[in-house]
């Protein structure tokens, strides 16, 4: 029993006492490195590096929860060596630094930051400049990781990394991050409970954002622009995506949001613009489109094989060239009260609803669909011949595939 | 020629038919504009009328324009004029004035609505330089089936034909050779398929503006480098050229040999 209380009085007494700072800085400074600092340091130190450019890596923070803070033009130059920081520990704060340089390998993912069974973490204001891997967290919980600006300068996939690149991560904070030229934006794999938002994701050579086998997250008002492919979300359930902006997703095999193999996902208040292909879906179940708007897409939304129970209500299909290409069967799909700017019907009753149905599919978007060359017809007057054939009787597009009630008006949010 | 082409053009400026066409433009430009509230709406449907009026109208205007002026042609014939100056001088005064009226027609309601403050100046004058490209070409090519017909009837009936062939039943066929095929690779034929119809060329010429990212969505490479670069741009401008300059000729070869 005494020895209990000894230890616990020796634990308490080790916590007030090491309430210390630990200034590093190139001259008249108790630490000359950052790395000196951090092996000198206690558990719940404070470590404050002054300005200057450090040429360090492969910092180590072993088992030590440590808040380092940088002033303003602090700068770490891993030259090409490794990572920046590599952690394990809890309660970890980094804040206010700019890493650059990190090493490209074709064997190692060397990143700026590197967590590892990290809990309650804070990475907020870091700047990472040639990056290969920005952030790379591992089996980690409950962390933030707040306004950092991440770049890189690969030219293939297969010589770049992502910028924040999750690993069997839980309850995270991804807020108001800046992310560019890297592969993946943003990349969760068995990643749950996350929370993504107001982040910036541009110029990606792979996708802007990715899922894959992660649950439960929510992302919104993030903007997704020029990424090589947009937003990936694959084989994981429970996803939210709310009020995000995906823009001039451009290419062969190029989209706004590429939904592969997804249940019960809900998409609300997003809008599309100028890209390829909208919504790339490709065996998703009961998911709910409601509210979002599709502007000038090449197609609107894109729906290939095995989906059912999706409801798309309430959306708003502007000036696409495609509103909307269908493969199999409609199965239990549906299509209610949305605003299509190609509708030609009338509204005598006037409560808002159009008297006549909308087909979305057209005959050439079917055509289209079997032999991809026909694209060069796009517009032509014998199409639109077809195209107004087909609608008044249809015989090759599916003839449940209707909008009952098309809106007048465009819907509002 | 000069002078010949300054008579047809101001003999055409006074008729009610130019009058009647810019008129036409005029009006159809003010509608669409009230209608849609939105330039670059508004340039889109404009292509479709464009793309399938501006060819017709060049045709009739041609056919008509010839047969109704073989009196004076032949006078004129009589004087020590090279044939050639007569035709051509014919032929440019025709697609001048359409020209005009097109471009002024059109240009009015668009320039009043905001054009130049807007950015869908560049589509919008595309559009305008393959109209032009098309009266040229369809002009031309009704000079040609009227010289090679002394029968009005006839040679009306031939250039609507041509029209209807390449405004709607050209699609139609290659459509169909299009899906026969579709085992086969068919990014070039379809290209070139494109190539060899002036209104299909405008249209993918004016597609490359407006509907870039359905273009975007097919796969092959050969498409890609097309659209995806200028080169398709430059390649269709050549071919148009090609159009117009292939006609001219033989207006020019054959009223050489021409018996009047």
């Amino acid at each position: 029993m005494k020895i209990q209380l000894g230890i616990l009085l020796l634990l308490i007494s080790t916590c007030f006492a090491s309430a210390q700072t630990l200034t590093v800085c190139k001259a008249d400074c108790d630490y000359k490195t950052i790395q000196g600092a951090i092996d000198s340091s206690q558990s719940g130190d404070r470590i404050f590096i002054k300005k200057g450019l450090y040429k360090e890596s492969n910092l180590i923070i072993y088992k030590k929860s440590l808040h380092i803070t940088g002033e303003e033009g602090t700068i770490i130059d891993t030259q090409q060596n490794g990572y920046g920081f590599s952690v394990e520990a809890t309660d970890i704060i980094i804040k206010n630094l700019t890493i650059k340089n990190i090493e490209v390998s074709y064997t190692k993912e060397y990143a700026a930051v590197l967590l590892f069974k990290s809990y309650d973490f804070l990475i907020e204001n870091i700047t990472v400049e040639n990056a290969f891997f920005g952030f790379l967290i591992q089996k980690s919980k409950d962390g933030i990781i707040h306004n950092n600006t991440i770049s890189g300068e690969g030219l293939a996939e297969a010589d770049s990394g992502n910028a924040i690149h999750l690993w069997h991560c839980e309850h995270i904070k991804i807020t108001n991050n800046d992310v560019r030229r890297m592969r993946d934006g943003i990349y969760l794999e068995f990643g749950s409970n996350s929370y993504i938002s107001n982040n910036y994701s541009t110029e990606n050579m792979r996708y802007g954002l990715h899922f894959m086998f992660s649950n439960d997250n929510t992302y919104e008002n993030n903007t997704f622009k020029a990424n090589g492919a947009g937003v990936a979300v694959m084989f994981s359930k429970k996803i939210k995506m709310y009020n995000n902006i995906f823009k001039k997703n451009w290419g062969t095999a190029s989209y706004g949001i590429l939904l592969k193999e997804i249940n019960d996902a809900e998409l609300k208040h997003n809008i599309f613009e100028d890209n390829t292909i909208g919504i790339n879906a490709d065996g998703t179940n009961r998911i709910t489109y409601i509210e979002n708007t599709f502007k000038n897409n090449g197609y609107a939304i894109k729906v290939h094989g095995a989906c059912y129970d999706n409801i798309y209500s309430k959306n708003n299909f502007l000036y696409n060239s495609f509103d909307l290409s269908y493969s199999g069967n409609l199965n239990s799909n549906k299509f209610e009260n949305n605003y299509w700017s190609n509708y030609t019907g009338y509204d005598l009753d006037k409560d808002g609803i159009g008297d006549i149905p909308y087909r979305p599919v057209k005959l050439f978007s079917y055509l289209v669909n079997r032999t991809p060359e026909s694209i060069v017809l796009l517009r032509s007057l014998f199409i639109d011949i077809i195209d107004f054939s087909e609608k008044v009787s249809p015989v090759f597009t599916p003839e449940n595939l209707i909008d009952n009630q098309p809106l007048m008006t465009q819907v509002t949010w | 020629m000069l002078k010949i082409l300054k008579y047809s053009f101001f003999d055409l400026m006074r008729s009610s038919w130019s009058y009647v066409y810019f008129a036409f433009y005029l009006l159809l430009g003010i509608v669409l504009l009230f209608l849609n509230n939105d330039l670059s709406k508004a340039v889109i449907t404009l292509m479709n009328v464009i793309i399938v009026l501006v060819p017709l109208i060049g045709t009739i205007f041609g056919v008509m324009y010839y047969y109704n002026s073989k009196e004076f042609t032949e006078l004129l014939l009589a004087q020590p004029l090279k044939r050639s100056s007569i035709f051509l001088g014919q032929f440019l005064g025709v697609a001048i004035s359409l020209s005009m009226s097109l471009i002024i027609g059109l240009g009015i309601p668009f320039m009043a609505y905001g054009l130049f403050k807007s950015n869908a100046i560049w589509d919008f004058s595309l559009l305008l330089v393959v109209g032009v490209f098309l009266t040229f070409i369809f002009s031309a090519l009704a000079f040609n089936i009227a010289l090679s017909n002394e029968n009005k009837i006839k040679g009306f009936g031939y250039a609507i034909l041509m029209w209807l062939f390449l405004a709607i039943i050209y699609d139609g066929l290659f459509l169909m050779s299009l899906i026969l095929f579709e085992d086969y690779p068919l990014d070039k034929v379809s290209l070139i398929g494109t190539m060899l119809n002036p209104i299909d060329l405008s249209r993918t010429l004016i597609l490359l503006k407006l509907d870039i990212s359905a273009l975007l969505g097919y796969t092959g490479a050969v498409f890609k480098q097309f659209f995806g670069t200028s080169f398709g741009l430059i390649t269709s401008f050549i071919m148009l050229t090609v159009w117009v300059v292939l006609p001219i000729f033989r207006i020019v070869f054959k009223s050489k040999k021409k018996d009047f």
